[in-house]
Formats: C-alpha cells, sequence, structure tokens
C-alpha cells in the first residue's frame, strides 16, 4: 500500500526542458514519483507521494528537479520554533 | 536549490530505521582502538594491509541492544569504527557495499550478509543511521570520497563500483562521488533483507526493492518509543489528578482516606490513558483506514470515539462540565499525540506538516486548554 500525505503542498518542482531521461531520479525516490516518459525524458507521476527527502534533486546531474528538503516530523518543527534544542521523538531519534 | 538554506534544521525520524541513536554530541576524537568488537572475526590481507572481518551471526548482545533502542532504553551508545571490512572471503572482483557506523544499521546489514563475499565500508556517520544521517549530510559525498582514499580501495578492488544503501540518496550526489573519486555510486535496495537477491541479479532492484514499506508490522515497532516519549507527561498528569482529588476532599471537608483517594486517581487517570493509547498505538496501527489524511484528524477522529465510549459506557453520569471538558480535552490530546507520529513515519513532507500544524495545533491547544479548565473545575464543583 502507499501511503500518501496532504495533497499539493510538496515543493517538488521538474523542468523537463534539462531533463536527459537518464532516470536516476526513479532509481534514488523511495516514493515511486517519477516514472519515464517516453525516451529521454521523465515524468512526475505521483506528486503527493514525495516526502521531500531531497534525493532526487541531490542525484540529477542536469539540475533538472528541485525541491526543498526536509524531514516532516512534527515534534522537530515544534521544538525548532520554540527555539529549543531537542531531540525529535525522545531520545530514540535525531537529536 | 541543493544549497538553498533550509527553513527547518533537518531533524529526523523516519523510514526504515527510525531509531537514529545517539546524536553527534560529543566531536571529541573516537578511541577506535579500545572499542568492543564482539562481531569481529579474523582478519583478510589486503594489497591495502590488514583488513579486519565481520561475522554475520548476532549474539545476544545485539539482539539486547536492539530490544532496548526500540523501547528508548538508555542510548545506544555504540558506534561501529569506520573503516574497511571484509565479509566472507572477497577478492579484488568483490562488491563493495558502504554503511553507516550506527551498531543498528551495521547489525542489519550483517545479518543478511552470510554466505556471501564482500567488502563493506562504514563510514562515519556519528553513530547515526542511514537515513537521518542523510538527511543531515554526515552520510554525504565528501566523507565517502574521503573514506574511499583512507581505506585505498583501489588498491584493494579492480573494479570502480561501490553500492550505497537507496536512502543514504538524499545525502549523495552519485554524479560528484564520481568525479571525486572515480568510483561510480549504485544505490542498491532500501532493506538490507533485499541485498542478497540485488547481488544475484547482477546489482539491478526491482521496483519493489526501491519502495520504502509502511507494513502494520513496521508501524507498530514504532509504537513503544512513541509510547516512552509521554511517560514522563503521564507521570505528571497522575500527579496532578492526586493533588487535585487531595484538595477537592480537603475542601469539601470529606474525611481523607488514602485507598480512596488513590482509586479515584487512577479512575480519572483512565480517559486520559486511552486517549495516549488512540494517539500513540492506535493511529499508527489503523494509519491507512482511518479517514483524511492529516495526523491529527485521524488521532482527534479516534480521541473523539473514545471520549464517546468512555462518556457512554465506562462513566456515564459524570457531569456536565467534565463530560465536557473531556469531550474538548481527550480528543485534542490524541490529535496532538498522533501528530508526533508523522516524524516516525515514512511519508510525511517537511511542508505538509508545516501546513497540518498549522491548522491543528491552534485548534489542539485551544481546546485543550478550555478542557483542562473544565476538568480542574470540575474537582470543585
Ligand atoms: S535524474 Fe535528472 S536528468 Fe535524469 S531522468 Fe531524472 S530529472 Fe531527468
Ligand atoms: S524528494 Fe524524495 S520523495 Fe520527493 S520525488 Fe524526490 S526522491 Fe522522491
Amino acid at each position: 500500500m502507499k501511503f500518501r500525505y496532504l495533497k499539493n503542498v510538496v515543493t517538488l518542482a521538474f523542468d523537463a526542458d534539462r531533463c536527459n531521461g537518464c532516470g536516476t531520479c526513479i532509481e534514488v525516490c523511495p516514493q515511486g514519483v517519477f516514472v519515464p516518459a517516453g525516451k529521454g525524458s521523465v515524468t512526475v507521476a505521483d506528486r503527493d507521494a514525495c516526502l521531500e527527502c531531497g534525493a532526487c534533486a541531490r542525484n540529477c546531474a542536469r539540475g533538472a528537479v528541485s525541491v526543498r528538503p526536509g524531514v516532516g516530523c512534527a515534534y522537530a518543527i515544534l521544538m525548532s520554533k520554540l527555539k529549543r534544542k531537542g531531540s525529535c521523538c525522545g531520545d530514540a531519534c535525531c537529536p | 536549490m541543493k544549497d538553498k538554506k533550509e527553513l527547518f534544521p533537518v531533524v529526523c525520524c523516519g523510514a526504515e530505521a527510525p531509531q537514529c541513536g545517539p546524536g553527534p554530541e560529543d566531536n571529541k576524537a573516537e578511541d577506535w582502538d579500545s572499542t568492543d568488537r564482539p562481531w569481529q572475526i579474523g582478519t583478510v590481507s589486503t594489497p591495502a594491509g590488514t583488513v579486519n572481518r565481520v561475522a554475520t551471526a548476532l549474539d545476544r548482545s545485539d539482539v539486547v541492544g536492539t530490544w532496548k533502542a526500540r523501547w528508548g532504553v538508555g542510548r545506544m551508545n555504540y558506534r561501529i569504527p569506520p573503516g574497511l571490512y571484509a565479509v566472507g572471503d572477497p577478492d579484488r572482483q568483490s562488491p563493495v557495499l558502504v554503511s553507516a557506523n550506527y551498531k543498528m544499521s551495521f547489525d542489519f546489514l550483517r545479518r543478511e550478509l552470510s554466505g556471501l563475499d564482500l567488502w563493506l565500508i562504514v563510514i562515519d556517520t556519528k553513530g547515526i543511521n542511514v537515513w537521518c544521517a542523510a538527511g543531515k549530510g554526515t552520510f554525504g559525498t565528501a566523507e565517502i570520497v574521503r573514506r574511499i582514499e583512507k581505506v585505498r580501495l583501489h588498491e584493494v578492488v579492480s573494479h570502480r563500483k561501490i553500492i550505497l544503501p537507496q536512502l543514504a540518496a538524499p545525502g549523495v550526489a552519485a554524479h560528484e562521488v564520481q568525479k571525486q573519486s572515480g568510483f561510480q555510486v549504485i544505490y542498491g535496495p532500501v532493506r538490507a533483507g533485499d541485498i542478497p537477491a540485488f547481488l544475484q541479479e547482477g546489482g539491478k532492484a526491482t521496483p519493489e526493492m526501491r519502495q520504502v514499506r509502511f507494513r502494520l508490522k513496521d508501524r507498530l515497532v514504532l509504537t513503544p518509543v512513541e509510547v516512552a516519549t509521554v511517560m514522563k507527561p503521564a507521570l505528571f498528569l497522575l500527579a496532578a489528578l492526586l493533588g487535585l482529588n487531595f484538595l477537592s476532599v480537603i475542601l469539601k471537608g470529606s474525611p481523607l482516606v488514602f485507598t480512596r483517594l488513590w482509586g479515584r486517581t487512577a479512575a480519572d487517570f483512565l480517559p486520559f490513558l486511552g486517549a495516549i493509547l488512540a494517539g500513540t498505538v492506535l493511529t499508527p496501527a489503523l494509519l491507512p483506514y482511518l479517514p483524511g489524511r492529516a495526523f491529527a484528524w485521524k488521532g482527534w477522529l479516534l480521541g473523539v470515539l473514545w471520549a464517546l465510549a468512555y462518556m457512554f459506557y465506562l462513566a456515564p453520569g459524570s457531569g456536565p462540565v467534565r463530560t465536557a471538558a473531556h469531550l474538548l480535552f481527550l480528543p485534542a490530546a490524541a490529535a496532538f499525540l498522533a501528530m508526533n507520529f508523522t516524524g516516525s513515519s515514512t511519508y510525511t513532507s517537511l511542508s505538509g506538516v508545516v501546513k497540518e500544524m498549522g491548522f491543528a495545533l491552534p485548534a489542539i491547544i485551544i481546546a485543550a486548554g478550555l478542557g483542562a479548565a473544565g476538568l480542574i473545575a470540575a474537582y470543585f464543583l
């Protein structure tokens, strides 16, 4: 089963003009957001499944993908807003 | 875009092994020589020197350590010394895997490698798992390139390929690694368990191997930590309820019977216990079946169900003030706890969570505040 979070919120942007269809983004995406689109290109097939991990943008040698990477963790966001250094999800996660 | 300043610090949870272990609070040089290495069995000699061999079977202390980390007991302050390791009897053609030096990542990986002959490069991720370290950039291009040089990988193998866990991709630019080190990065499967099949296929991952899974089992394994994090506030609440009961007995001039005081406190705690379990265990367990997409909403729904069940079946006749207060407070508490599970889930984006918090947090604060006021008032009416 594939989970999807809120609709239409992610910062993922794809520039088809720069893409050469190498397929790296398809390979690195843990959510199956990209699919091949004929020869020499890919397309964003499931935008709402994107978790903004940044893997595609970091690994696209052509700079055709951009996304603001981050971690969707409410606790971490809360802590950073409160300007407190805390570990997300208690001690069990990344401080 | 890649270098754009992040709005929020990349703090993480999530993916296959959300337990990120101890953080980089101590940046002092590690004394790797004195590190205990129960997982080491013998050595292999290479043109680049002697290399330690890693056992592929876990022993009891490994299993206990994993269990402790799952429950958030203590800290798994145990990092694997970075460097090159051998699995089985590798030669110059054997594949090279790269791993984080978080003990649990390392254990999960080596346990899947029995019967294989390969090289393993453990990089220094400050004892943090692959996904979290990639998010922070410690599992990154620079560390990989540095480590390849340090272990003189060029002399150990004749090919020029390294296999990285796919979940390292947010931190690693494969084309940059190739440019800087000469080694081509191949992203392996998300799960260590798929590595033998991946190697068998000559380094081809099926789409299934590339997707993160979030099955019931995967979700439930995360709930102990969720429960553990609310232990402290729950104890505070218990103390507060005891205090309130005590005060109300004194103010009403009733005789002070301690067993009755305890009994009342325990009974008063029950609705909150239900809300806690609704937010930390039931919401994760029922995640795909609960309507809506926002986690807070899912938790709130379960909280409402619980509050209604409590009101009608468990404690009818609680009085209008307390009942109304429960209806406000319990769902809000469950919603808040459910929202915190976003960090452990595998599919929430930063933008999405920011949006969710934008509408959920004010509502939660208002409802919980009013509810708490009503609950306190109910003791003295
Ligand atoms: S990695 Fe970049 S160039 Fe390659 S297919 Fe994806 S978008 Fe196109
Ligand atoms: S940011 Fe991550 S989840 Fe989103 S499309 Fe890129 S690789 Fe996939």
